[in-house]
């Protein structure tokens, strides 16, 4: 399509799994928030119409579906299912304010931006432990 | 063509380049962000946690107008463009067949419109 892309550059397309996880784990920490951000986006997608609208729409219709709602998340697997929902919103949450900051030029140099971006890593999978533990009923 | 292919003289083709989408992906997402806090905050302050009350966080009604789901309606409508834009980027990024990523796009854009299209249903029911 353009020019500017025209140029040959080299490609490994070869990688194996153990490969491209010591890849993964090599990562600076904001390319770790960013393929985490856009992994949690992906979760969300197909969440989004399987399981977020309908147990919505069981919480709101009537008094009765907002009762059969214990019954729903009295299921260990599903507490799961939600769980991983609650830390793809969080981290997609998280990650998108300081994406929003990056825009705005807030926090660009290269200290900062590794430290928001372990933060974002962080204060998302504390604020999921949090709520993992009030839907496990610990409090 | 000069052979500065970067910076503020690279060659920009094609129509709009993208900058459309890039604004409405971050308008939509702060328009969600906002969301979040004023749903966060309805849920605080709404007192006992039933049905009543929760309901009424989606369906609460201001001046004869349904603000409650007007906002819920925007909110969602941001939620699915947002979505569009993300998973349409991860489709350009990985499948590099044309035809396949065509194909791609349209099953999320039907599963898009059919989520809006439920999510409607149940709201505009309350």
């Amino acid at each position: 399509m353009s020019e500017t892309a025209s140029k040959r550059r080299p490609q490994y397309r070869n990688l194996t799994v153990p490969q491209l996880l010591i890849y993964l784990s090599r990562m600076p920490l904001a390319a770790k928030t960013s393929i985490l951000h856009r992994a949690s986006g992906a979760l969300l997608f197909l969440c989004l119409p399987l399981v977020i609208v309908p147990l919505f729409g069981r919480s709101v219709t009537s008094p009765e579906t907002f009762a059969s709602l214990a019954e729903w998340t009295a299921n260990p697997l599903f507490k799961l299912v939600l769980l991983a929902i609650i830390w793809g919103y969080l981290h997609h949450f998280c990650a998108g304010i300081r994406y929003l900051a990056l825009d705005m030029h807030k926090g660009n140099d290269k200290v900062t931006a590794q430290k928001s971006a372990g933060a974002v890593i962080v204060v998302s999978l504390a604020l999921t432990v949090v709520l993992g533990l009030k839907l496990f009923g610990v409090w | 063509m000069d052979q500065q292919g970067y910076g503020q003289k690279r060659l920009v083709v094609g129509a709009h380049y993208g900058t459309l989408d890039f604004i409405a992906q971050r308008v939509t997402g702060v328009i969600m962000a906002v969301y979040t806090v004023v749903l966060l905050l309805g849920f605080l302050f709404m007192g006992e946690l039933n049905y009543e009350n929760w309901r009424n966080l989606f369906a609460f009604t201001c001046l004869g107008l349904p603000v409650g789901q007007m906002l819920a309606t925007a909110a969602f409508l941001s939620v699915v463009w947002h979505a569009w834009i993300g998973v349409r980027d991860i489709w350009m990024d990985y499948v590099r067949s044309a035809g396949l990523r065509l194909f791609c796009q349209v099953l999320t854009l039907l599963w898009l419109v059919g989520t809006v299209a439920f999510f409607a249903k149940i709201l505009w029911s309350l």
